[in-house]
């Protein structure tokens, strides 16, 4: 395969190969990736950059290359959310309550990724704590979506909450990203920016140094540009670690080696209950189009039934905020992070220092989550949505009895105006209508780019996988990738010299 | 079950949250039109079913019941907005 000249072009698997055959150096190439993100500011897509951690460990790669001792992800310069606690290096959630924060300690994702050569170039923005859909409630401010409507000029959204890793992608400033999945924030972003992005299983991946949202339903995962890289990645973030108890001792596969199976004879499901009135035609038109390159490529299609797909949504903006009410309780002020000045009582400390610290979706959050825990509510809200929770998961389970991987649309649009849906907190939950029932029940989702809507902006396709079977959620992926031969590009209207 | 606005402010008390008036009419607002949109969920029979625990089988390891590390008390401080000789400071509670 000819290489492109201009290194932020190259796939992962694209570098390693280059960086192999000594075609390009690590500098350079992490040169070429910081040349990119300065000059895309106007993206707002990252929160802290790390130039020169960047190219120090760039110098560490070359030498190792040099010596024959290159590990699997040597030299790739990437994002990473800045969800992840990273040492020395200030991490935010977008924040501001941890405007100053700089972790003492590495998360366990981010220092396999580290171990196995890979370099960050900075910390991406995302929605303030991971609660949005359009990353419009960091506390940093919006990013902007590197594509536009054809002919038009107005900012969209880059989706969210990962809303950063995802443009760091599609504008070509990174080689890949990670993100966090609690609800969509890894699937709809990289829909919507046209990117593919993998929800691993629960416990797939350690949750251990990641700024905990909601925790039964919170899953690190990658984002790339192609399914082969998001198999190479997943490969070195996924394991077993003592540090998490939720994540599972079960051995990492060789996903890449997967991708060359193929899906013949591969049964794949379509859920009924994912055709949803108000999707605009196209995405139903691009469903139908996925359906016809798996079948062309032999795969079996089977119609399947997930009955309490339409009470997930409500039922995950029960548990989601309960958790997540439960998890911030610890900023508080005290130990870490903003402290609001000149308070003298204690309790006026804690209340002072939260209304300031967190925004005002947070802020909601917080009440909702805190009102259905609360004496005499817990049952009627919290107990009954984990009971619908269960509910949720047996519908999979059941159509996993006729069918390996199920087909769906990834978000039921395309991106939108910034502003235009923050006035209304349901509309925008509805962003997450196809990705929230894969957190409820744990499973594996991976969205792929598979086309463009009437407008020119990128649509996804999901696949949905059983427990620990992402290897065939990535065959399928491929088989999906490989057909719509998704070779768009947005614009370079951001670019700065 | 609507929220009234002693609701609201009793919520937001037990959430160490301090609100204005203005956002407690705004909240109120808004939390009873996501209590609106959840109801929906009284319409699934719920009898029997289990309340999910783990999304994933499996038993939780367990480990020799030892120390295996510590000793971190500068770096716990490192964050903290107010301290005195590793210990956190906050407002007098004991008079």
């Amino acid at each position: 395969m000819a290489l492109s000249s201009d290194p932020t072009r190259f796939t992962i698997a694209d570098a390693r190969d280059a960086l192999a055959g000594k075609q390009i150096s690590a500098t350079e190439l992490a040169q070429a990736h910081i040349t990119a993100l300065t000059a895309a500011t106007a993206l707002n897509a990252f929160i802290t950059e790390t130039p020169d951690r960047a190219l120090s460990a760039a110098e560490t790669s070359d030498a190792r290359i040099a010596a024959g001792e290159a590990r699997p992800l040597e030299g790739i310069p990437l994002a990473i959310k800045d969800l992840f606690c990273t040492k020395g290096v200030r991490t935010t959630a977008a924040s501001r309550i941890l405007d100053n924060f700089f972790p003492t300690y590495e998360s366990t994702v981010t220092q396999n990724l580290w171990d196995a050569g890979a370099l960050m170039l900075g910390k991406t923005n995302l929605d303030e704590f991971a609660m949005g859909s359009s990353n419009e409630t960091s506390y940093f401010g919006p990013v902007i979506n590197p594509w536009r409507a054809r002919g038009r000029n107005e900012d969209l959204v880059p989706g969210g909450s990962s809303g950063g890793s995802a443009t760091a992608l599609a504008a070509h400033l990174a080689l890949g990203a990670t993100g966090t999945d609690t609800g969509g924030s890894i699937r709809q972003p990289a829909a919507v920016t046209g990117i593919v992005g993998l929800k691993p299983t629960y416990g797939r991946c350690s949750r251990w140094g990641t700024v905990a949202f909601a925790s039964s339903l919170d899953q690190a995962g990658p984002m790339t540009r192609t399914v082969r890289d998001a198999a190479i990645m997943l490969k070195v973030m996924a394991g077993h670690d003592p540090k998490d108890s939720t994540s599972v001792d079960t051995p990492v596969p060789d996903y890449e080696a997967a991708l060359n199976t193929g899906v013949k004879g591969l049964r794949v499901g379509i859920p009924k209950e994912y055709r949803i009135d108000g999707v605009p035609e196209e995405m139903d038109a691009l469903w139908q189009r996925g359906v016809g390159w798996l079948k062309a490529q032999g795969a079996e299609i089977v119609d399947v039934s997930l009955p309490h797909t339409k009470y997930a949504l409500p039922a995950y903006y029960i548990v989601a905020p309960a958790e997540a009410s439960s998890n911030l309780a610890r900023y508080d002020g005290v130990r870490y992070g903003h402290r609001a000045p000149g308070v003298s009582d204690l309790i006026g400390l804690y209340e002072r220092t939260r209304a300031e610290g967190f925004g005002r979706e947070v802020r909601r959050r917080i009440m909702i989550g805190t009102y259905v825990l609360s004496a005499g509510y817990y049952d009627a809200y919290y107990l009954r949505a984990q009971k619908i929770r269960t509910l949720i998961a047996r519908d999979f389970t059941q159509a996993f009895q006729q069918c390996d991987v199920l087909l769906t649309p990834a978000t039921p649009s395309a991106a939108f105006g910034i502003g235009s849906k923050t006035s209304d907190p349901v509309s925008m939950y509805l962003n997450d209508v196809f990705t929230v029932t894969v957190n409820l029940a744990g499973l594996p989702g991976m969205s792929v780019p598979a086309g463009l809507s009437q407008d020119g902006l990128p649509l996804g396709l999901q696949i949905i996988g059983k427990a620990f079977d992402e290897e065939t959620v990535l065959r399928a992926g491929r088989a999906i990738e490989t057909a719509a031969g998704f070779n768009a590009q947005p614009q370079s209207w951001w670019r700065t010299a | 079950m609507a929220v009234d606005r002693d609701t609201v402010r009793r919520i937001a008390r037990l959430a160490r949250l301090a609100v204005d008036e203005d956002q407690v009419v705004a909240m109120e607002g808004e939390l009873n039109a996501l209590l609106t949109w959840v109801e929906q969920l009284q319409e699934v029979n719920v009898e029997g079913v289990p309340p999910m625990a783990s999304v994933v089988e499996q038993r939780l390891k367990l480990r020799e019941d030892v120390v295996t590390d510590g000793g971190y008390a500068q770096d716990l401080m490192l964050n903290a907005p107010q301290t005195e000789d590793n210990f956190f400071v906050v407002p007098k509670v004991v008079e």
